[in-house]
């Protein structure tokens, strides 16, 4: 003990193309753009770290392990844009040392809005990994990794897991810290497995900061922290955006090395190892239960909902898209479904965030608008086109069924 | 701090920013202590003669026994430092080269007449014949301006030398290019720096025809200047590219708005359904204020939603052609004109409109959007205007792009929650933008001005 646990969040959104209310070709989405940027990403980050990671589990042999939790919208992109991505994680895959979480496909925030609609789409991630990777993911992480108590029931009654994350935050875990396995309330047997957003901040944010105190941050230093959880704590919960490794943090600030020294480190000292979320909930018992009756998440100081649903215009938007839930389903079209689907990822409602606007912030990473007004008016005419299109399919498809009865 | 101050006409008497700009300025500099002299054209024609005094409670006090052309005006109630002085002129912000040639022509026939007829008793309009007769800027000109916008803006300087001379004061601080001979007359007899502010550039007026006078006079004062203010970085890089000034002498003072309530009162509309929406020009209707492309916007928000109404409040120059343009396009019905609005009216076409779109060609600043702001209206800007630089809780777009102004247009009237999200917090940014802040940057740049001096 300690068992440190990296989990990646690897996840890209299908951005919008510019869509006036002039436009009425059922084409959403930004070709170029989002393959630019898919292809960019790729080559900064995904090949070069998938490249050490698959290094270091051999270098281990089976010592070093890690978790992603890959979304099903990034999946297609790489299988369009960019597939020697998709052969860099199969090759990971198949080292066992590799586990691959579920969450929405969609990355989207269908669990606050509809539950059939978070149901399916959590189904149509696991199929998706069972299908590429051969694993039956046991841990889920909820977009943003967002919860609360009813999430943990929710995804209990599933079946389909052994544990779930979020985030570590302060203000639901008291006195307590999050290196520990937790149980949710009102759950018999799913772990609760809680990011230490403190560690994993300090590679995550401000492992490049120049005026952070630490600078600069080497592996070493780091595996002490780790060491110091020793005998009070079961598990080291790092888990971080995988961008963070060559496109938060340039190549050029040593985060490679640093992940490349860090293994090293942490095995040095006899009682760390590594394990992943699953192994977690198979290896520890849960500890105490957390209360979270109110959602929180990962996001921005908070850790609440505020970056997608903080003013009237991401309300709306999230509102209007679910509303047509059973119209857009009632189709049956299948090109309709995905496009409102893929509307659904988080990532458009967090680019009309207000909050930081004004300072021109975080929000900015990778957002194709100028503003979040912008965003919203974008969103807000696909959407009009989607449900247009959804009139017209009932149309057409009713005068062949009246001819026929 | 002593401010010798060549100024514009307050509002609601003048129209366009310049004056409200003044107005703004100096009040915030008079609440910082700043003594300012405060000097403006004073009209003569009588059907204006009250420009003034409508300002009042002023009381004016006439110099002019021993032929001292000036007339002093004691301070405006809530200026506790500020003394004003009027200069009789004929200059009018915004007025076109021609505009002059045709009202000396009509005094001096007027002039013609009433000397047959004169009841004597000194009059403005005596004052400046005086001027243009006596004073050695009128000798200088050898006939050859003899009565035009040029020579009246040299009158305009002379008078100014005349009163300087009688004021103390530590720096000349001149507002747009009418008053700039007259600031650098002012410190060249007075050995004070001077301060150009530029609220706009012949550039942003006229495009590429810029008028080489005009453009002459204000290089020559931009050069002439200790210190040049511009109102956005905009209108610095013009000045920087056009006028061949360094960067180092350029500060860029952002203008403010003044807050005032913003309780939507209910408002007869006339000539409009209460259920119809109003989308709000407000400005001169010019070529610099791109009228014309408001015009091919509404044209396309008409095609998508119905209830709607397009209001040009202002005139201008192109106010015909804008009439009868928006006739071929089919849509005068939905074009309603306001003509000229005063002080209430303004108020008023601002609590009713919803939503204000400035299309400006070539926009040094803009304080109308920031006046819609304080009134809760959302406001759509075009990316050319120095105000795009200091706003981010407003919509914008180029200028030239109708499509993208039309859907941006469409969006507001169709979606409740980005009214709702713009009006908001368009109105908590609004209130950073105040003219004290303005005021506290121009008294740094006199401090660190006469420092070096």
């Amino acid at each position: 003990m300690p068992s440190v646990c990296f989990y990646f969040q690897v996840h890209q959104p299908f951005r919008l193309r510019h869509y006036t209310v002039f436009d009425h070709t059922p084409r959403y989405f930004d070709e170029f753009k989002n393959a630019s940027i898919c292809r960019k990403v790729a080559n900064k980050c995904y090949l070069p770290s998938n490249r050490l990671l698959l290094d270091t589990i051999r270098r281990y042999e089976g010592r070093f392990k890690v978790a992603f939790s890959i979304t099903g919208v990034i999946m297609e992109q790489f299988q369009k844009y960019c597939p020697e991505v998709m052969s860099t994680f199969d090759a990971l895959a198949q080292t066992g040392c590799v586990e691959f979480l579920a969450e929405t496909y969609y990355h989207s925030l269908s669990f606050l809005y509809s539950h059939d609609e978070f149901i399916e789409q959590v189904n149509k991630h696991r199929e998706l990994i069972s299908r590429l990777y051969g694993q039956q993911p046991r841990v889920f992480r909820n977009t943003e990794l967002i919860y609360n108590n009813a999430l943990a029931e929710t995804i209990e009654k599933t079946g389909w897991f052994d544990a779930i994350i979020t985030e570590g935050a302060d203000h639901v875990l008291g006195y307590r810290n999050s290196n520990f396995v937790y149980r949710p309330p009102n759950c018999q047997r799913l772990k609760l497995l809680l990011k230490n957003y403190s560690l994993s901040d300090d590679i995550a944010f401000r492992f490049s900061n120049r005026g952070w105190a630490e600078y600069p941050l080497m592996a070493d230093k780091f595996a002490q922290w780790i060491n110091r959880v020793n005998g009070n704590g079961q598990c080291v919960n790092l888990f971080m955006d995988y961008e963070t490794f060559g496109e938060h943090q340039w190549e050029d600030t040593g985060i490679f090395d640093f992940m490349y020294h860090l293994p090293e480190e942490l095995l040095k000292h006899p009682d760390n190892n590594f394990m992943t979320p699953g192994e977690l909930a198979e290896t520890y018992e849960s500890v105490d239960t957390v209360d979270i009756p109110h959602i929180i998440s990962w996001a921005d100081t908070e850790r609440d909902l505020s970056a997608w649903l903080g003013n009237a215009m991401q309300s709306n938007a999230l509102h209007e898209i679910y509303k047509i839930e059973k119209l857009i389903k009632q189709t049956r079209n299948e090109e309709l479904i995905a496009d409102w689907r893929r509307m659904q990822t988080s990532d458009h409602f967090y680019y009309m965030c207000t909050k930081y606007f004004a300072d021109g912030d975080v929000h900015k990473y990778f957002n194709p608008y100028e503003s979040p007004y912008d965003s919203y008016i974008n969103f807000m005419n696909v959407l009009s086109n989607l449900r247009e299109r959804c009139n017209q399919s009932f149309l057409k498809n009713e005068r062949p069924l009246g001819k026929t009865s | 701090m002593r401010v010798f101050m060549l100024g514009w006409e307050f509002p609601p008497y003048i129209s366009g920013g310049l004056g409200t700009a003044c107005y703004g300025l100096t009040k915030a500099m008079d609440d910082l202590g700043v003594n300012i002299s405060f000097v403006i054209p004073k009209p003569m024609e009588d059907n204006q003669q009250s420009h003034v005094k409508m300002l009042s409670p002023l009381q004016c006090k006439t110099l002019n026994k021993e032929g001292k052309a000036v007339q002093e005006i004691e301070s405006i109630e809530d200026l506790k430092h500020t003394t004003f002085h009027g200069i009789p002129s004929l200059l009018k912000p915004y007025e076109s080269p021609e505009f002059y040639q045709q009202k000396i022509e009509s005094i001096i026939r007027q002039r013609t007449a009433q000397y047959i007829h004169d009841a004597g008793g000194k009059t403005a309009l005596d004052e400046w014949l005086h001027l243009t007769s006596n004073t050695p800027a009128a000798s200088l000109m050898e006939g050859h301006y003899g009565g035009d916008m040029y020579s009246e803006v040299h009158r305009y300087a002379a008078a100014a030398v005349r009163l300087a001379i009688q004021e103390d004061f530590d720096v000349i601080h001149a507002h747009d290019w009418m008053t700039y001979p007259a600031g650098i007359a002012v410190a060249a007899i007075s050995g004070k720096p001077l301060v150009v502010h530029v609220h706009s550039t012949e550039f942003d007026r006229s495009g590429e025809n810029v008028n080489q006078m005009i453009y002459d006079i204000e290089k020559r004062g931009m050069h002439a200047a200790t210190k040049i203010i511009a109102v956005s970085y905009l209108t610095r890089n013009i000045i920087m590219s056009r006028y061949g000034i360094l960067g180092e002498k350029v500060e860029v003072v952002y203008n403010g708005v003044e807050q005032n309530g913003n309780n939507r009162m209910a408002f007869n509309k006339v000539g409009i359904r209460s259920d119809e929406k109003i989308v709000l020009f407000l400005g001169r209707i010019t070529m610099q204020k791109g009228p014309e492309y408001f015009l091919m916007a509404a044209r396309k928000v008409i095609e998508e939603i119905d209830n709607v109404k397009f209001v040009m409040a202002g005139t201008g120059d192109m106010m015909h052609r804008v009439i009868e343009m928006a006739a071929q396009m089919g849509i005068g019905h939905k074009v309603l004109f306001t003509g000229f609005l005063h002080g209430e009216d303004v108020q008023k076409v601002y609590q009713m409109a919803d939503m204000y779109v400035m299309p400006s060609v070539s926009e040094p600043f803009g304080i109308a959007p920031l006046e819609a702001l304080n009134y809760d209206v959302p406001v759509l800007i075009s990316k050319q205007s120095g105000v795009a630089e200091v706003l981010t809780h407003v919509l914008k777009v180029d200028f030239w792009d109708v499509n993208e102004m039309a859907n941006k247009i469409i969006a507001v009237l169709k979606y409740p929650p980005l009214q709702l999200t713009l009006r908001e917090h368009g109105n908590f940014e609004v209130r950073r933008l105040r003219w004290s802040g303005a005021a506290e940057k121009c008294l740094r740049i006199y401090q660190e001005m006469m420092q070096h001096v």
